[in-house]
């Protein structure tokens, strides 16, 4: 950056409150978050259809994983059936578009809607227990749904799955991962947007308050019923907004995948990526969805080497996969977004550590 | 002047507490008919030892039972005329009545002036700001830290933080549930002196329970003392400063050193309503 009179200044100071809560803190981080998305607008350009496909996976993920942060990381509630909200976002927005003739493009927001119900009435039980018990709430929701799944033939085309029509915008069907890129990016931006404004607002306030202190929350007149259910919906929202776009994107939408194990990989994610922190969450999704890849192709490197691995391989790789997950939690049990955090801050002071 | 026009020239009862009785979980019996009122523009302390039902009291007020599955079984609160007995607290919050709980309770993860902004959920209006710039007026400190993580402030701040919190929902009645918990002497000095230029500046009602009966009785106009779910004694600000009970227990500098069977003379007096 070329110094010229008006960079001189050495630090941000804020004058009205309005200042303090915009949703970026600095020029400097918005500028970033400008030439980042410019930069993603090439990827699909320049990478290929493998990697495209990746960063279309965090995509979904991301704004899945989003939600459940709202629900766990800001509201300090627990769910162990996210996967199943992100399941049924996938089986309406099929079920509308299919059955409606509504485009694709406004069946993916009313999944959303549809899946909020749903979440909320999963919500209510919420508003008397918490901690552990809720956990298995949840996690009855989570079978009740994956059972729907299976049986409801109307909904979910039952056992056999349902088909999920391809995108199309006046005329152009976004049915490659390069186009598709395009379309989860606006989403992403969207929802990342809607979910930063809401958090800095009252209800997002209120959030943090019944996270940490559910009795002074009360005593400000925050209703906690209203605001634990309402968690529930917006964290259901997001689950199914990204569900939606999952379905879309692969065309066609089954039972099988969606389980248990996809609602550990979702709190797996706000884990490392950081509970209450909207950009950790999107940082974790990379990690999770990355992190196979990356393990895969150095196995492929090690077992080139070592030919009599070969077969090992695999189990090596899962086995890696949970080491590096271990020794993140151990070594950066407040996530991605605290490292970088940190990393920003060693180079606010760079070259004085302090 | 006559008895009659007295009562005309008496502020507006705020609040009045009769005859309450409230249980815990259907079995613990805590309060046992307590009645106490509080009118416009007055500091009220209420006064006793721990377990005597002091918070309990504030919180069958506030509508805070509820949470630990509490009822006020008999009597009513009545605030500014209406019945808010076992009303849930976020309406009671909506009606004018704040709580500043035991323990500060500010979230700490938030910043003191998001922790400010808290304190005006019930509120729709444009004046925000300016009462965040009022509340940092009474609390300069806070205006230094008001970018920090209301976690890192000291307890002295944070309890501060937590009156400063309640005047932003622009309250009609204060409850404040022992200020001085943890605060070096000269905190307590410089809290205490807040919330009397608070009541100057506003006019604002306040309840104040507290364990500091020296500071409590300076502030207030009224006290009460309660002792096993019971008021046992109440009397203007002079009157119990110059009560030998209220001296030897709760002030000290009583001339000889009482024992125990005498101080509990006045517990035999009862109260009826």
């Amino acid at each position: 950056m070329a110094l010229s009179a008006d960079s001189m200044r050495c630090g941000e100071f804020r004058t009205t409150y309005k200042a303090d809560t915009t949703i970026f803190p600095t020029p400097m981080s918005r500028n970033f978050a400008i030439a980042g998305l410019i930069i993603l607008l090439i990827v699909p350009q320049v990478f290929d259809a493998y990697f495209t496909n990746l960063l279309i996976q965090i995509g979904y993920y991301g704004i899945a994983a989003l939600g459940l942060n709202i629900l766990v990381g800001f509201t300090g509630q627990i769910s162990l059936g996210h996967a199943a909200f992100f399941g049924f976002g996938a089986f309406a927005s099929a079920w509308i578009s299919n059955n409606f003739g509504i485009p694709v493009i406004l069946a993916i927001p009313l999944a959303g809607l549809m899946t909020t119900a749903v979440g909320m009435v999963v919500g209510i039980p919420a508003a008397r227990i918490k901690g552990l018990y809720l956990a298995i709430a949840t996690l009855a929701a989570q079978f009740i749904l994956e059972d729907f799944f299976n049986r409801a033939d109307w909904f979910s085309g039952g056992s056999a799955g349902s088909l999920a029509p391809p995108l199309t915008l006046f005329g152009f069907s976004f049915d490659t991962d390069k186009s598709y890129f395009y379309i989860v990016l606006a989403f992403v931006v969207v929802m990342y947007l809607a979910g930063t404004n809401m958090l800095r607002s009252r209800d997002g306030r209120a959030f943090v308050a019944v996270r940490d202190h559910y009795l002074s929350a009360e005593i400000m007149g925050i209703n906690l019923t209203k605001y634990r259910i309402l968690a529930f919906g917006v964290s259901s929202f997001y689950a199914g907004v990204g569900g939606a776009l999952f379905g879309h994107y692969l065309g066609f939408v089954s039972a099988e995948g969606i389980t248990i194990l996809l609602s550990i990989q979702f709190l797996a994610m706000i884990i490392i990526g950081g509970l209450g922190s909207v950009m950790g969450t999107l940082m974790g999704t990379a990690f999770m969805v990355l992190l196979p890849e990356v393990m895969d192709g150095t196995m492929k490197v090690v077992g080139g080497y070592l030919p009599g691995l070969e077969r090992g391989v695999s189990y090596l790789k899962e086995m890696a996969i949970g080491l590096a997950i271990v020794l993140f939690l151990v070594f950066e049990p407040d996530g991605l977004a605290h490292r970088w955090k940190q990393i920003k801050a060693y180079w606010k002071l760079y070259p004085f550590s302090y | 002047m006559s008895q009659a026009a007295e009562q005309l020239a008496a502020p507006a009862t705020v609040l009045s507490v009769n005859n309450i009785e409230v249980v815990y979980t259907d079995v613990i019996l805590v309060l046992r008919g307590v009645s106490l009122e509080v009118r416009q523009g007055q500091i009220a302390a209420l006064l006793g030892a721990n377990g005597a039902g002091k918070t309990t009291l504030l919180k069958a007020v506030s509508g805070l039972l509820k949470t630990e599955d509490g009822e006020i079984t008999r009597g009513s609160v009545g605030f500014l005329g209406e019945t808010i007995s076992n009303r849930p607290p976020e309406e009671i919050v909506r009606k004018g009545i704040f709580q500043v709980m035991e323990g500060r309770r500010v979230v700490e993860d938030m910043t003191v002036l998001e922790n400010l902004r808290l304190g005006a959920f019930t509120r729709k209006d444009k004046q925000v700001r300016a009462d965040i710039d009022m509340v940092f007026d009474y609390f300069p400190r806070l205006r230094e830290r008001a970018q920090g993580l209301a976690g890192y402030l000291s307890g002295g701040e944070q309890q501060m933080l937590a009156i400063g919190r309640a005047l932003m929902a622009r309250p009609k009645m204060l409850l404040l549930d022992e200020p001085s918990m943890g605060l070096s002497p000269l905190l307590v000095k410089e809290v205490f002196g807040i919330i009397e230029t608070i009541n100057r500046e506003q006019g604002l009602t306040m309840l104040l329970v507290e364990q500091n009966a020296n500071w409590a009785l300076r502030l207030a106009s009224y006290g009460y003392i309660m002792e096993n779910g019971k008021i046992v004694l109440d009397g203007s600000q002079e009157e119990l400063m110059n009560n030998e009970d209220v001296k030897a227990s709760y002030l000290g500098g009583s001339e000889e050193r009482r024992s125990f069977k005498n101080l509990k003379s006045y517990k035999r007096r009862k109260r009826w309503l």
